[in-house]
């Protein structure tokens, strides 16, 4: 079980190491997006630190899909998803390989995008950075979990990647909301997110186990 | 159809007018918002109608990803689109109401974002059927999104009544300020059963029409394949 999650993993970093296109793409897409908000709303640094968690979790959910829909868009090809299914592997343990990549995808940007959101908009975030990188992990798993699920299923629609922000956006209300609410909370806005952190944990909890059980009959040919 | 496929359909029949009745000219009007807190004997009973129908969903597709059979499939489909339908009539009788008595068409508060939010998912749910190609692959796609968007209900409701709520507090039900005139309640108990038939009815029609689609689709696969024999006995 741990050796398919670790071969599936390493898997798709190699790929990712090799080509960075699924980093590239969402990196540059974030960091379109933070642009965009700031022509379109044009803030001082006080807005723009009020407002920032938005801004952030917006920017990581748009460039979260570009990453999530390259996953099973890359196992389509070439037939690997009916390889991966022939392979004599717990479907579980290869969604824990896919989701823990995508997590570790949108990690990655949200960390190199941090430093150009506080460059941009002028906030000061030194002091916040560990718990910052908590709430990106935490909002990540919560985010991804579903994420790669949905994936899976839309990969095997006539739609494709144009299904996957349909379903996975309003399923993510919840995760999104928690994760802004607690990133404002480390930026120094909110007063208390102790329901915040809670409400993220508990979805991270329920949606890595749903997700982990439905990927099963989702992958089914 | 047998005789007894029509008490359904009688009593929904029965049951709409009487409630009809009742809400026309047995509950009293409201004091201070007039006439038009009528349209919450319809209001409520909607909202009713695409809570119990996305629960509808979310069981039958526990029941389809268990048992494999088709008919749990269709009924899930059935009840997901009436569930959606109500839903949008909940969207469109809120705001008819809220822009006299509150002076806003809509406002972002708890149970209005929350009803929102299930019109999306629910929404999602009709869109990835429309787009899955092969019967069994659709019926195990939305079977785990009407599962999974349905665990995600009571999370969405949390997030939104801790981010804001200001809708009235409900004021039947025994709690505190629990006002309202026996004939109105009366009335919305009658409007709610009459809803409930008819969701079941919708149901049942639209799950069968969608399993005789499913025996068309066979009859013209036995004869297209009995054609190609056919064309093979005559070489």
């Amino acid at each position: 079980m741990l050796r398919t999650i670790v071969t599936i993993l390493w898997k798709d970093l190699r790929i990712e190491l090799r080509t960075r296109d699924a980093l590239s793409a969402s990196f540059v897409f974030c960091v379109l997006v933070l642009v965009i908000f700031n022509f379109t709303l044009d803030l001082n640094a006080e807005e723009a630190r009020r407002l920032g968690g938005g801004f952030l979790w917006v920017s990581f959910a748009f460039g979260g899909i570009l990453s999530l829909n390259r996953s099973f868009a890359l196992e389509k090809a070439d037939g690997c998803s009916k390889s991966l299914m022939l392979a004599p592997a717990d479907r579980g343990a290869i969604y824990l390989g896919k989701f823990l990549a995508n997590v570790i995808f949108m990690l990655v940007t949200q960390v190199l995008i941090l430093p150009l959101f506080a460059i941009f908009f002028n906030v000061p975030i030194l002091p916040a950075i560990p718990l910052l990188v908590l709430i990106f992990l935490l909002g990540s798993i919560g985010f991804s979990s579903v994420g790669t699920l949905f994936s899976a299923m839309a990969a095997n629609t006539r739609m494709r990647e144009l299904l996957l922000p349909l379903l996975l956006l309003p399923v993510s209300i919840p995760v999104l909301l928690a994760a802004v609410k607690t990133t404002q909370y480390a930026l120094g806005v909110n007063e208390d997110a102790s329901d915040w952190f809670k409400l993220l944990i508990v979805y991270d909890v329920v949606f890595v186990t749903a997700s982990y059980l439905g990927f099963e009959y989702a992958m089914e040919e | 159809m047998k005789s007894r496929d029509y008490i359904l359909p009688a009593l929904v029949f029965v049951g709409m007018l009487v409630a009809l009745y009742m809400i026309g000219f047995y509950a009293p009007v409201e004091r201070e918002q007039g006439i038009v807190q009528k349209i919450f004997y319809f209001h409520v009973p909607c909202a009713w109608v695409s809570f119990m129908a996305f629960l509808v969903v979310f069981v039958f597709s526990i029941r389809y990803l268990i048992s494999r059979d088709k008919r749990w499939d269709n009924r899930a489909a059935a009840a997901a689109e009436v569930g959606v339908l109500f839903c949008t009539l909940v969207l469109i009788t809120g705001p008819i109401w809220a822009k006299p008595v509150w002076g806003i068409w809509w406002t972002w508060d708890a149970r209005l974002t929350l009803t929102l939010v299930l019109w999306l998912i629910y929404v999602a749910y009709l869109l990835l059927r429309h787009y899955v190609t092969g019967d069994e692959k659709r019926a195990t796609l939305s079977a785990i999104l009407g599962i999974v968007g349905f665990i995600d209900v009571p999370l969405v409701y949390f997030a939104i009544r801790w981010w804001r709520t200001q809708h009235p507090q409900p004021v039947f039900g025994g709690g505190a300020g629990s006002g309202m005139d026996p004939r109105m309640a009366a009335t919305l108990w009658v409007s709610l059963a009459a809803f409930t038939l008819m969701f079941a009815y919708f149901v049942r029609v639209r799950s069968r029409q969608l399993a005789l689609e499913d025996e068309i689709e066979q009859a013209h696969q036995l004869a297209d394949e009995a054609s190609v024999s056919m064309r093979g006995d005559l070489r």
